[in-house]
């Protein structure tokens, strides 16, 4: 039955072959394709699997590559079984691999066996980051005088244009700590922290850098990405934190090389 | 399309920003980023370098930096991984568009791509598959190497595949797919001598018979790689063109017949994983080069096709 509906589709057009070899790929259970076989009348069993192989284990890898410290959290047998779930579930769209697996730690949240380390979406979350301010446009970022010439009278209404590599990342946990403590392969100390940590993830040269945000600062800076001006912003850094500092907040950002540009806000 | 209205004669009016180095007869290597500074430390040996075009399709960041750094130095070759011009689906204008920048801003020496496909519908599945050879699949992939060479303005090397299956429903040989292919569309090839070796086992037949169908005169590039040993279901042996050793001796037989034949055609060393240090890739660059060399005196001017 099925292999009469074959035969008419290939005398139709014969380029079926693609729908008919792909959906074995990453489905373990699944016999491989009708569609191919090995030469002179031999199985094709071994000889597909070598396809299945090639595409999952260099998803997997993928995947390593671009989460090292969840990697080194959990170990590589638990992150290869995870990564595995992942990739036969959401396999990527597009042909840049650097772009895979910005659903991963969402997928790590959910994942049952990693629920007794609920800090290792978030350290997924910053390793996601990293990878995409390494590959983010390059722009100079703002110098600190450029604030200086701005009349005292406008500071309130200035608004910032974020550099393509800033990311803000939140998490209930401490979780920038246990990412720089596992990223390199050194070896990892005790990790003394227990508060949440919010992450400030630039790239203002060609060293991503990833800071520890005081507090209060990741609503500041998240009300100046959004668009807002430094007025709404600095509220929304008191609304966040009774301790927050906005003069200790602005230089730590243009260190930081978190923004391009200041310009007058349009009220 | 507004790529495809601008006439090919503004190209060479645009000023280059990196040296027209000559590849003819040179040997070279993949680009790891792990070697960079081992070779930046030399000072521009001979050799040139090939980068898989996928991972310089970023907006900025160390890896242009570091392209750059190289093609300031070497001829570079841009050898695309993920077109799918060996797929029955269109051709990803984004990824072509994304490609023809990166050889308009790194103005590559050779530029290729594979006869394979690795997208379908929307999921990459981030292997090299294979198709049916049949006139309905040749139409199809001559159409997307036309779409390419329009796009780019040049004509590229397509490279033959490894591969572990057959489509009983093909009714050309691979050589003869490929023949059609370089008569149709005006491409060049890149005759990857790895691939033949482990098709040829995998398959049954004769790689020497491949070579004597493929046509030579149109190669611009040569790839040699290690390949991994396994089993089919039958127990034989099956061979995996896995990238992540030296240059099997029989593949060095091959090139070396091959070489022999058509004289030097610039020759890359593979090594994708388990990336050994900078000196053991290097060491079977200068291998080829010394097989390259030891057949220039017998190279036939205007023999070098689809080479600057």
């Amino acid at each position: 039955m099925q292999s009469a509906d074959r035969q008419v589709h290939y005398l139709g057009n014969h380029l079926g072959y693609a729908a008919d070899f792909t959906p074995a790929l990453l489905a373990p259970e699944r016999p491989s394709p009708a569609v191919v076989s090995g030469p002179n009348g031999k199985a094709a069993g071994k000889r597909y699997n070598v396809y299945r192989n090639n595409v999952t284990v260099s998803l997997i890898n993928a995947l390593a590559a671009a989460f090292p410290a969840t990697q080194r959290i959990t170990g590589a047998d638990f992150f290869r079984a995870m990564a595995r779930f992942h990739v036969r579930a959401t396999p990527p769209t597009s042909p840049l691999l650097f772009e895979y697996g910005h659903g991963f730690p969402d997928f790590i949240e959910r994942y049952e066996y990693a629920q007794p380390m609920p800090w290792l979406p978030d350290v997924a979350r910053i390793e996601r980051a990293w990878l995409d301010a390494y590959h983010a446009a390059d722009k100079v970022p703002l110098i600190p005088q450029a604030l200086a010439s701005i009349p005292p009278e406008n500071l309130a209404d200035t608004i910032f244009t974020p550099h393509p590599a800033t990311r803000i990342l939140r998490s209930q946990f401490p979780a920038i700590s246990i990412f720089a403590a596992n990223r390199n392969d050194g070896p990892v100390a005790r990790i003394e922290a227990t508060e949440p940590e919010d992450a400030l993830v630039t790239r203002p040269g060609l060293e991503v850098t990833v800071r520890h945000l005081p507090s209060g600062g990741a609503a500041f800076l998240s009300c100046l990405i959004a668009g807002g001006t430094l007025g709404i912003a600095a509220a929304a850094g008191y609304a966040g934190s009774s301790q927050f500092d906005l003069s200790a907040n602005i230089t730590g950002m243009i260190e930081a090389g978190a923004f391009t540009s200041a310009n007058q806000g349009v009220s | 399309m507004n790529e495809l209205a601008i006439p090919r004669v503004t190209r060479p009016l645009v000023a280059s920003r990196f040296p027209a180095y000559p590849v003819a007869g040179l040997a070279g290597t993949s680009l790891k980023h792990e070697h960079l500074l081992s070779i930046l430390a030399e000072n521009a040996s001979r050799g040139f370098f090939e980068v898989h075009a996928e991972n310089y399709m970023g907006a900025g960041g160390p890896p242009h930096h570091s392209l750059a750094l190289i093609r300031r130095d070497y001829p570079v070759s841009l050898h695309g991984v993920c077109m799918s011009i060996g797929g029955p689906q269109p051709l990803d204008k984004a990824h072509l568009a994304r490609f023809k920048a990166l050889v308009d801003r790194y103005e590559p020496v050779l530029v290729s791509e594979h006869l394979a496909w690795s997208t379908h519908n929307s999921t990459y599945f981030n292997d090299l598959l294979p198709l049916p050879y049949t006139p309905a699949t040749l139409a199809r992939v001559a159409d997307h190497i036309d779409e390419v060479q329009e796009v780019i303005g040049r004509p590229i090397l397509v490279e033959n595949p490894s591969t572990y299956v057959v489509f009983p429903e093909s009714t050309m040989s691979e050589t003869e797919f490929i023949r059609a292919l370089v008569r149709r569309t005006g491409c060049g090839l890149l005759l990857d001598v790895n691939n033949v070796f482990v098709s040829a086992t995998n398959h049954g037949y004769s790689a020497l018979t491949y070579l004597a169908d493929f046509p030579l005169d149109h190669v611009g590039e040569i790839h040699l790689a290690g390949h991994a040993t396994q089993a089919d279901d039958e127990g034989d042996l099956l061979l995996i063109d896995s990238h992540d050793g030296p240059v099997a001796n029989g593949v060095w037989i091959l090139f070396e017949i091959v070489i022999g034949q058509s004289g030097p055609i610039p020759t890359l060393i593979e090594w994708d994983s388990a990336i050994p240090d900078w000196p053991i890739l290097k060491a079977e660059a200068v291998a080829a080069q010394a097989i390259l060399d030891r057949h220039s005196r017998e190279l036939l001017p205007g023999k070098a096709y689809a080479v600057r």
